[in-house]
């Protein structure tokens, strides 16, 4: 088992002195044109040349006013869910619930939506959906940070679990109380003074994930909390020797998360869909934890690359319309593109030695 | 009691999918290795498998096609899909050192894409939709048992009622509890999840036992996906219906704490409670709700398992953590 073996191995590592901003953001740049090149395939295996589809996705997704609104429109809760997901990363909190939370938050505006939307006025009822999604959703997000703080319980799979949940209510709530028609398995539609209103022509939601980005980055990064989330995420029992109470910041920041992905899932109800169904997060949880990891972290990063997913979402719709390639080809470069930027952290973090003529002989 | 048995046996199906699944990641986190991505794995196992056995019946042609050796293509097929999906995530993970969370969800959803982008041009490219013939179809979901045994009342149906996937599986939950407990590599195996630190200094090579577990560990889940495809769906190419097995599978390994044995009756019971709406009726109860059981049960269990904090029932203790030398 052991080396035994004296030789310099082919190739080792050293850690990189801290590279520059611009040339890390150089080497990812070159990270999204590989994913870009090695997406082309599954392209050029139907027949289609890569270049004349990647123009259609970036026409098909920002060419047209509508084009843009829809694309605009997939970005929203991605960059939201990313930005509520962003602090408990930071903690090393694995929080992979943001879809449960959304649900919640949706499951809880649509409560408001449903038995109020008719008679309350619009400026009550939207502030009230928001406030009500927030506290569900953090809610649904306290309860594993709170057997986190107490026991350990592990995290990643509680919040995992919490997201099959949420969604199973909202399955029930679609086909049983809140029913329409009888046997349609649909809610009907709220009454439109419960919607958000539109501004350029999307639903206002755009306005509300933009000012959390904002309040975001503030928030992590000129306020006590931020501080002691970024402590906690460097070392656990740094923070408890400082007297921070790590349980509660734990509680807090997990309920923060919550409520931001709760009020995602309010834009996503009152903004987009008018309705609620159980698949009102569509995946949007998922997706945003690679968002906000690849962000580094950072709010307004997370502006660029929700865009950039978002691009590709709408414009492989429009390329499936019009060269026949298969909707899913979207899934696949992003998962690609994914892949290529976790990889390039490596490289940016450290370097690579190969073993010279010289030492070979030693 | 009738009822019961009668579900329970109607269940073998879809549970024989879960096990493989279940199995699969087990040995993937009992290397440390938490890799989220089975739902993508067993999407690609669902369908590379129903491609591979549909390639082997359209080369051989549909009168020479043997049914057992269809099984055993198909399940090379799926198996060399979540392997490369395995390598994939080791490569990244254990080589490049990236975050295991985040690269087990990427993962998922560079599986569904491909498994979806193979479906369709599949679909596109032989007209029509991918089957495998009649015979096939028959020999894949075969109940291989005696009839005698079949036809012993109550628990005939439940033990010796199942297709052959299903002692497969159980053959390879008993191999690899026994690879684990009572073999040298098994226990290096468990010492590199538990404390890679601890075993590197014995002189166990971490990266190599990671890579290994991972691969296996990710063909057999794809084997669950191809298990599922050819059975319960009837062999034909269904993208929806495959939703959601492979992260029931992730939360059925802590449910069966990591253990691959209680993984036999982790996988039936999961998979009664995942149809038990349609047998046994609570009135009022709705079935929405009924549907969410195992979700609440896997809640129960985790936080139960660490209220005790037993030793007995934790997660590998490195689970989900790489492993930097330098930073020992």
């Amino acid at each position: 088992m052991a080396e035994t073996s004296k030789k310099t191995p082919f190739v080792r590592l050293a850690k990189r002195e801290l590279m520059s901003p611009a040339k890390a953001w150089g080497i990812r740049g070159a990270a999204i044109l590989t994913a870009l090149i090695i997406g082309s395939l599954p392209i050029m295996l139907v027949g289609v040349n890569p270049f004349a589809a990647y123009g259609v996705i970036v026409q098909g997704s920002l060419g047209k006013s509508v084009y843009l609104q829809q694309t605009v429109k997939i970005a929203v809760p991605l960059l939201g869910c990313a930005l509520a997901i962003a602090p408990c990363f930071k903690m090393r909190f694995w929080n992979i619930g943001a879809e449960g939370q959304l649900t919640a938050g949706a499951i809880g505006a649509s409560a408001i939506a449903f038995y109020l939307g008719k008679t309350l006025p619009g400026a009550v009822s939207i502030p009230l959906m928001f406030i009500i999604a927030a506290i569900c959703g953090g809610i649904w997000g306290l309860i594993p940070g709170f057997f986190k703080a107490k026991y350990n319980t592990n995290e990643t799979l509680f919040t995992l679990m919490m997201n099959y949940i949420a969604i199973g209510i909202a399955a029930w709530l679609q086909g049983g109380p809140w029913e329409g028609r009888p046997g349609t398995q649909i809610i009907d539609q709220f009454d439109p003074k419960t919607y958000l209103p539109k501004v350029f022509g999307v639903h206002a939601g755009w306005i509300i994930v933009l000012v959390l980005a904002v309040f975001m980055h503030i928030y992590m990064t000129k306020t006590k909390h931020g501080y002691e989330v970024a402590v906690i995420g460097d070392s656990e029992n740094t923070a408890r020797y400082a007297g921070m109470n790590v349980g509660k910041i734990m509680m807090r920041t997990m309920f923060l998360s919550g409520a931001i992905a709760g009020i995602v899932g309010f834009i996503v109800v009152s903004g987009a869909n008018h309705t609620l169904t159980k698949g009102v997060a569509a995946g949007v949880g998922f997706t945003a934890i690679t968002v906000s990891w690849l962000s580094q972290l950072n709010s307004y990063v997370m502006i660029f690359i929700s865009a950039l997913l978002a691009i590709i979402s709408k414009g492989s719709s429009t390329l499936n319309q019009r060269m026949g390639v298969p909707a899913s080809v979207a899934e696949i470069v992003s998962g690609i593109l994914l892949f290529c930027m976790l990889s390039c952290e490596f490289f940016i973090n450290y370097k690579l030695i190969f073993r010279k003529k010289s030492d070979k002989e030693a | 009691m009738n009822t019961v048995f009668a579900l329970i046996a109607a269940a073998g199906t879809y549970a024989t999918a879960l096990m493989f699944g279940t199995l699969g990641e087990t040995l993937t986190e009992k290397s440390g290795n938490m890799n989220l991505g089975v739902e993508g794995i067993m999407y690609m196992g669902g369908i590379f498998g129903l491609i591979a056995a549909n390639r082997y019946e359209a080369i051989v042609g549909e009168a020479a096609s043997n049914g057992f050796m269809a099984i055993v293509i198909a399940i090379l097929g799926a198996f060399a899909a979540g392997a490369v999906a395995g390598l994939l995530f080791s490569f990244i993970t254990v080589t490049l050192r990236a975050n295991q969370n985040v690269t087990g969800l990427a993962m998922t959803t560079f599986g569904t894409g491909v498994a979806k982008f193979a479906g369709e041009h599949m679909r596109n490219s032989l007209g029509g939709y991918v089957s495998v013939s009649n015979h096939l179809k028959d020999s894949f979901s075969m109940k291989i048992m005696p009839k005698f045994l079949q036809d012993i009342p109550l628990i005939g149906k439940v033990l010796f009622g199942q297709p052959h996937f299903f002692y497969l599986g159980i053959l390879v939950a008993v191999l690899m509890h026994l690879f684990l407990t009572k073999t040298k590599k098994g226990l290096y195996l468990r010492a590199v999840g538990e404390s890679p630190a601890t075993a590197d200094a014995a002189g166990i090579n971490i990266t190599k036992y990671r890579y290994i577990a991972t691969i296996v560990g990710g063909g057999i889940s794809a084997i669950g996906g191809m298990v599922y495809t050819m059975t319960t769906a009837g062999c034909v190419w269904i993208e929806a219906s495959l939703a959601g097995v492979g992260w029931l599978s992730v939360a059925l390994v802590i449910f069966c704490t990591w253990k691959p044995l209680n993984a036999i009756w982790g996988s039936v019971l999961f998979g009664s409670l995942m149809i038990m709406y349609l047998w046994i009726i609570v009135p009022f109860f709705p079935t929405e709700l009924y549907k969410i059981l195992p979700y609440v049960v896997t809640i129960v269990v985790l936080i139960i398992a660490s209220m005790r904090n037993n030793k007995e029932k934790q997660p590998p203790a490195n689970l989900g953590l790489n492993y930097f030398r330098e930073e020992r």
